[in-house]
């Protein structure tokens, strides 16, 4: 059984607890930047983690450095957030560059909805198919309508003549 | 000794890196870009099945630089690995050839406006090469925090890919994927930082030897934050939402890496936790199967519900990430076997069908299936590669897709719990579900009459015809040698299940084992470092 040789300090524990809530919080919220926000406090509360799981400080990690006897800090822990500290820049300045194509496209940098998925609910409230059918020369028919019709012009043989108007654009 | 197979294992990641920093230094020479990239992708193919064969005979491990493990960093290439990379590369050369021949050079009157979506060489090909190169990495791995910086690589690129162009759409569909991306990290950072805590180790051999030693409750919850993370990253229901709304605004060729590759670094990552790190829970693979179940149908009735061919292929693309899960939680050798092969499988056929709708949308001038039709007549061509992939997808006997969900269906028949009989009946409805919508797809956009808006005479360009032509029939090559390839993956999954192949590959003298910190640095370690590189 692996231990952790001593409990972190409570107020790291609490630091990390305040930075992912007021993170979670962000993240919930539409405008890029403020998720950003976000996703930049739950960064440090996730480093912060790291560090406190590398266990207590001690003396500089270098072998010859610390005097016996004298524990030495994890540099595994330190590296990694360095790494991740590396990783969260990169990807901050990505998506502060999103923030900004997106205002200045839109005067806004809020997140929009999925517009096809509005689209497909819109369908399902009008309880209309999503696809509209080829075949249909008639809206607002019923299948047996459309049956007996094509049954009356069995000969008609401009078939594909209503295939032009067999999409309209959705508001 | 002159020549050892580890030479081999940091191929895939180095030569497409080193690559991309040739195509940036050199992006005013889109020629030799062109040149630059593809050699990299071959050589690194070349290097996957050298890998493939080598890895037959056992685990390859590298220790990064020469640093031992546990402390250094170790690429591990394995069956499982190799068999991924080798598909993954495959695949990434075809998407790439295909995307040369939909670029069109410069100066010459442009179609790429109208047609499909003109590529900007010079930003392509670097971030390319890197999303390749992180994907490589994360296959090859032997260290948990090395497999988040390769999730981070090729998230990041391909972040930049989705967005090339900077267009509202692209923008808006960005946003999305970013913050998922963002979300899924850090709760993979943040597992990685718990581990760390309760075991003082990120190597994933030695995580499997400390991992059993821990509290049950407490590597329970460590599992589910990273199945949470990887389920984001692998898009399983319901943690699937983002994705069909954010892949199909990408030019096709970004779509079919995306939609073949991505969600495939997530399921192999959650086959590394569920036979590697956390081999026996039942209680966790049970939640799987429901998960798997729920991905399979919401997932397959969300592409019914599509009018919008790309769409549609992102919903089934959904749905059967549930099958592959399925063959995981099965948590047997055939189980995984079956999962392993279906993984193969479907990279090949989705990505496939993405290019053939890239060119679909080239011919057609656009994807949404109110306004496509008749193309089996214009493009009689085309018809027949959609119709391939599309029964492949749908499992008809005898393609791939069929071979493996036969195994899945077998697997869970011999399991015979009721849960898994009640997977084993989602699969054969979301099978035939598949089938209806890809049929509805065909009928749509191959059948019926022409529709006026589609131009009666626009070439197809051959560039962009062959590579597509080559990975539909790669799929059926993976038909035809299914014999070999299937026996591949049972050896795959046999010598990751039995829960001491890998780790004797990476401790091959017991060495390191049972040491309780992390910061064993001292003249041991380094003797060992000298001798670091032998090994495999």
């Amino acid at each position: 059984m692996i231990v952790l040789e001593n409990t972190p300090p409570a107020i790291l524990v609490l630091a990390i607890g305040v930075l992912f809530g007021t993170g979670v919080y962000l993240l919930l919220e539409r405008p890029l930047t403020r998720v950003l926000l976000g996703f930049v406090l739950i960064g440090n509360g996730v480093n912060l983690m790291l560090l406190v799981m590398g266990g207590r400080s001690g003396a500089s990690p270098i072998i010859g450095n610390a005097p016996d006897g004298v524990r030495m800090s994890d540099p595994l822990a330190q590296a990694m957030v360095l790494t991740s500290i590396v990783i969260t820049l990169a990807l901050t300045a990505f998506v502060l560059a999103m923030a900004y194509r997106s205002w200045q496209l839109h005067g806004h940098d809020e997140v929009a909805d999925d517009v096809e998925d509005r689209r497909v609910a819109r369908h399902a409230a009008l309880n209309a198919p999503a696809f509209e059918d080829a075949d249909d020369t008639e809206p607002d028919q019923t299948l047996d309508e459309e049956a007996a019709d094509v049954y009356d012009d069995v000969d008609d043989s401009d078939a594909d003549g209503h295939r032009a108007d067999g999409h309209k654009e959705l508001p | 000794m002159p020549w050892d197979s580890a030479t081999l294992v940091p191929l895939p990641v180095m030569l497409p890196l080193f690559a991309a920093g040739l195509t940036l230094a050199l992006h005013r020479y889109a020629r030799v870009q062109r040149i630059i990239s593809v050699t990299a992708l071959a050589a690194a193919l070349a290097a996957s099945v050298g890998l493939l064969v080598a890895a037959d005979g056992g685990p390859i491990v590298v220790e990064v630089g020469s640093w031992a493990v546990p402390v250094g960093i170790d690429l591990v290439a394995d069956r499982i690995s190799a068999v991924m990379l080798t598909v993954s590369f495959v695949m990434l050369l075809c998407v790439l050839l295909y995307s040369l021949g939909q670029g069109v050079p410069e100066g010459e009157d442009d179609p790429g406006t109208t047609r499909g979506d003109m590529i900007p060489v010079a930003i392509f090909h670097p971030t390319f090469l890197i999303l390749a190169a992180g994907v490589a990495n994360a296959f090859l791995t032997g260290d948990l925090f090395n497999l988040y910086v390769g999730f981070e690589i090729l998230l990041a690129s391909s972040a930049v890919l989705l967005t090339l162009g900077g267009t509202a759409e692209r923008i808006r569909a960005g946003s999305v994927y970013i913050i998922v991306t963002l979300i899924s990290s850090t709760l993979f950072l943040s597992a990685i930082a718990l581990i760390y805590g309760a075991t003082g180790t990120v190597n994933m051999a030695q995580l499997a030897e400390r991992l059993p030693e821990i509290d049950p409750t407490v590597r329970t919850a460590l599992q589910l934050l990273l199945l949470l993370a990887f389920g984001i990253k692998a898009a399983i229901f319901p943690l699937s939402a983002w994705l069909p709304d954010s892949y199909p605004t990408a030019p096709a060729p970004v779509t079919a890496v995306f939609a073949g590759l991505l969600t495939k670094v997530g399921v192999y990552s959650i086959l590394r936790t569920q036979t590697l790190l956390f081999p026996d829970n039942p209680t966790v693979d049970q939640v799987l199967m429901v998960l798997a179940l729920l991905t399979m149908v919401i997932g397959i009735l969300g592409a019914v519900a599509q009018n919008d061919v790309k769409r549609l292929l992102s919903f089934t693309l959904v749905s059967h990430i549930g099958y592959m899960i399925f063959g995981i939680a099965l948590a047997t050798e055939a189980g995984t076997a079956a999962a392993i092969y279906y993984v193969v499988h479907h990279i090949s056929v989705q990505t496939a069908l993405f290019l053939v709708v890239g060119l679909v949308e080239w011919r057609g001038g656009s994807t949404s299936l109110d306004r496509l039709g008749g193309l089996a007549k214009l493009a009689p061509g085309l018809a027949v590669l959609f119709f391939v992939p599309a029964l492949n997808l749908a499992g008809i006997p005898p393609l791939s897709g069929f071979l493996g969900k036969v195994g899945l269906l077998t697997e869970g028949a011999t399991v015979g719990t009721g849960l898994a009989w009640v997977l084993v009946v989602g699969s054969v409805v979301t099978s035939l579900l598949t089938l209806y919508a890809v049929v509805k797809a065909w009928n749509k956009a191959f059948w019926q009459a022409p529709s006026e808006e589609i131009e009666s005479d626009v070439p197809l360009p051959r560039g962009m015809v062959w590579p597509t032509g080559a990975l539909v029939a790669f799929g059926l090559l993976l038909t035809v040698a299914a014999g070999p390839l299937y026996g591949y993956a049972e050896r795959a999954a046999t010598a990751s299940m039995d829960g001491h192949t890998y780790v004797d590959a990476v401790f091959p003298d017991g060495a390191d084992r049972g040491r309780g910190e992390s910061v064993v640095v001292g003249d041991d370690a380094s003797d060992d470092a000298a001798q670091g590189g032998g090994h495999g």
